[in-house]
């Protein structure tokens, strides 16, 4: 007799994301919509500027996208889909939900002012940076989501990153906005949990996703949840989140944190590292730590 | 009902009269009355409309191409810089084939910080595949708001309507601002060939190979060279329902000019008074004003100019290495079309010099004065 049990789905079955889609193998970032639209669901429309998903979504006439897709300019996600939700509420439909779907570079970087302008007006939409740390659509270049010490084509080798990641979740906190969470690919429950919490959210919503990218990374396609996994299980990206800029939630209370090593020795953005600059990073997680703990204790 | 009121307020007017029901606008001097006054009108109700508060001109094209795709009517206005920041966007909007409206206040492009007008910020944005109407009269300013919304609407090409920076901006003139009850029939409500709905989800203006992008691009400009007639079908619908004609081109005592004045914004309306005040010393002038300059109204402009025995074109406004830009489109609608006559290019009025009557008597003078152009240029009124 098979005493095997069925397994419980912790995610509803829908997929609004196609399959046989553009993404490399092991895209964090296809998981990442996948999640989203999970909970999103049918009734909502997408504004996705220039990143890697303009590519995964299918060239004209194709999409792999069971909602409607606006493709808009790379620095225009947020100013897009405000556009968008005026527009649908003008012509009777109040019900979908919109959503700016860009990569690190279109948020931290060229739509840093658009999304300013937004998430300060309020405007009611949800906003979610897909972060695989670098412009992977281009090729690989840095962007300001590029974490210290990381090979990139225009931080090469002989001159690594030399400045620690932006830290855009403190940005989007000044701006008081309703709801703001961190994300990973690794917890797709805590994903989805947050992404149903936008969605019953009225105002501006940001979501900033952690998702590995191999090819950008030079990391195996089948470790791309174990690094999404070590970044939470090291401190290096906390999930966490913040209403209205003040109140702070720790969602996985990391207790012995795992040493940044076991993550860099899995990606070949790193392989140039000496242990010297590798002390560096791991210096500047245990702060950004600490401080992130003092703001929850605070909340 | 009959109002005094600035040109600025002519756009507004027309913007609300359109039913716009989303504007999204930055302020820029000389164009803030324009937001003014329809962020006021969607404030107290005259008008349902959602006004985007955006942080810069370049969010405003952008949103208001979100709303535009979402199905809803969209206007905006700006002027120079602002409308150089949107530059990409405006690309996007006629690629995405979204009839939006803009109006667009002509103010030289800094630096130095300027702003007065001319011309070069609007012609600077030629090639975008926007249509352009420029405007003399805030009368004009208000109708063609509302007829560029009907063209637009019909070709799926966006439109701006141009107005001199101050000279109309911000002068007072009589209007007739037409009921609501009669722009509603001749404007009905906006439906869009496509629009983004989860009923119908589909992609739009993604990845587009070169398999496809060419022949989006050859339907712009099929679509393009059709809006000459639908602008003189829209006109005729206008003049039974207002009583006024809107032209492409409007000649004045070109028939048996020996010298036509070719001019556009309001240097049209003193170009007039130059001609009434020059015919009087029997110098033989007329005057022809482009207001549809893209699409070019090719037709018009041979027919009216192919046989007047000179011609002299008038530009607020320089294409650096080349001509006044005005000069060199008419120029290029006449060859081949057999015209023999010789074009004289006129530079004036940069950066808001004024352009007077005396300056169109230089013209006049340098054009009768020889026979065939001695300059590729003549400046007027310049400090050499
Ligand atoms: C105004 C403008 N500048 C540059 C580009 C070229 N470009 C396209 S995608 C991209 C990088 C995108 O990076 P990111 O937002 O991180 O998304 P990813 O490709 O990594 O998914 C760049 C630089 C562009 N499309 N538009
Ligand atoms: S380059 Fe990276 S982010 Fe882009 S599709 Fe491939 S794996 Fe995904
Ligand atoms: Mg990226």
């Amino acid at each position: 007799m098979s005493k095997e049990k069925k397994m419980r789905l912790t995610l509803p079955e829908e997929e609004l994301v196609g399959s046989g889609n553009l993404a490399c193998q092991g895209c964090g970032a296809n998981l990442a919509l996948r999640y989203v639209l999970k909970a999103f669901g049918k009734r909502t429309a997408i504004c996705i500027p220039a990143c890697c998903w303009a590519v995964i979504d299918g060239a004209f006439p194709h999409s792999c996208l069971g909602i409607p897709v606006y493709h808009c300019a790379f620095e225009t996600a947020a100013s897009t889909a405000t556009g968008v939700k005026a527009g649908l509420e003008m012509v009777g439909d109040t019900e979908t939900q919109v959503i700016a779907w860009a990569g690190d570079g279109g948020t931290f970087d060229i739509g840093i002012q658009a999304l300013s302008g937004t998430a300060e007006r309020n405007d009611d939409i949800l906003y979610v940076c897909y972060d695989n740390e670098a412009y992977m659509n281009t090729g690989i270049q840095r962007s300001s989501a590029t974490p210290l010490g990381a090979w990139t084509t225009t931080t090469p080798v002989k001159f690594p990153k030399d400045r620690p990641k932006k830290d855009i979740d403190a940005i989007m906190a000044a701006h008081r906005i309703p709801y703001q969470a961190t994300a990973s690919i690794a917890y797709p429950e805590d994903l989805y949990k947050k992404a149903l919490k936008a969605k019953n959210t009225r105002g501006t919503k940001f979501i900033h996703i952690y998702a590995p990218c191999p090819t950008g990374w030079k990391s195996r396609p089948e470790d791309t949840v174990k690094l999404a996994r070590l970044a939470v299980q090291t401190c290096l990206f906390p999930l966490y989140e913040v209403e209205h800029g003040e109140k702070y939630t720790l969602n996985i209370k990391v207790q012995n944190k795992k040493p940044i090593e076991e993550y860099i020795k899995l990606q070949g953005r790193y392989r140039h590292l000496k242990p010297e600059a590798a002390a560096a990073i791991q210096e500047g997680i245990d702060r950004d730590w600490e401080r992130l703990l003092k703001k929850v204790n605070a909340g | 009902m009959k109002k005094v009121i600035m040109g600025n307020h002519a756009l507004s007017y027309g913007a609300m009269l359109s039913r716009s029901q989303v504007i999204s606008a930055y302020p820029i001097t000389p164009q803030t009355q324009v937001v003014e006054l329809l962020s006021e009108m969607c404030a107290d109700g005259t008008l349902q409309a959602k006004f985007i508060k955006v942080e810069s001109e370049h969010s405003a094209m952008a949103s208001c191409i979100g709303a535009s795709v979402a199905g809803a009517r969209t206007f905006t206005a700006t002027s120079a810089q602002g409308l150089a920041l949107m530059h990409e966007m405006l690309h996007w909007a006629s690629g995405g084939r979204l009839p939006i409206v803009m109006g667009n206040i002509n103010r030289a492009m800094a630096p130095g910080w300027s702003i007065w007008t001319d011309q070069n910020d609007s012609l600077s944005q030629r090639d975008t595949g926007w249509m352009q109407f420029y405007c003399s009269s805030n009368q004009e300013v208000l109708d063609t708001t509302i007829q560029a919304f009907k063209i637009a609407e019909t070709a799926g090409i966006p439109a701006m309507v141009v107005l001199d920076a101050f000279a109309l901006s911000h002068t007072y003139e009589v209007v007739d601002i037409p009921d609501q009850a009669k722009v509603d029939a001749f404007l009905p409500s906006y439906k869009p060939y496509a629009r983004l709905t989860p009923d119908a989800p589909c992609a739009f203006d993604g990845l587009t190979g070169p398999e496809h992008y060419f022949e989006l691009r050859y339907k712009l400009q099929k679509d393009m060279e059709k809006v000459p007639a639908l602008f003189n079908e829209t006109s005729r619908e206008f003049e039974k329902i207002f009583g006024r004609r809107l032209e492409a081109v409007e000649p004045y005592l070109c028939d048996d000019a020996e010298i036509i004045l070719v001019t556009s914004g309001t240097a049209g309306f003193t170009a007039r008074v130059a001609v009434d005040e020059m015919r009087k010393d029997g110098i033989k002038v007329g005057n022809l004003r482009i207001r549809m300059f893209r699409p070019f109204p090719f037709d018009d402009v041979r027919r009216l100019l192919a046989k007047v025995p000179k011609i002299a074109v008038l530009d607020r406004n320089i294409s650096y290495g080349y001509h006044g830009i005005f000069c060199q489109e008419v120029k290029s609608a006449l060859n081949g079309s057999g015209s023999k006559s010789p074009v004289f290019g006129f530079i004036a009025g940069l950066g808001g010099r004024d352009i007077t009557v005396a300056s169109f008597r230089e013209v006049v003078d340098i054009t009768r004065g020889q026979s065939t152009p001695a300059e590729e240029i003549n400046w007027i009124g310049v400090k050499k």
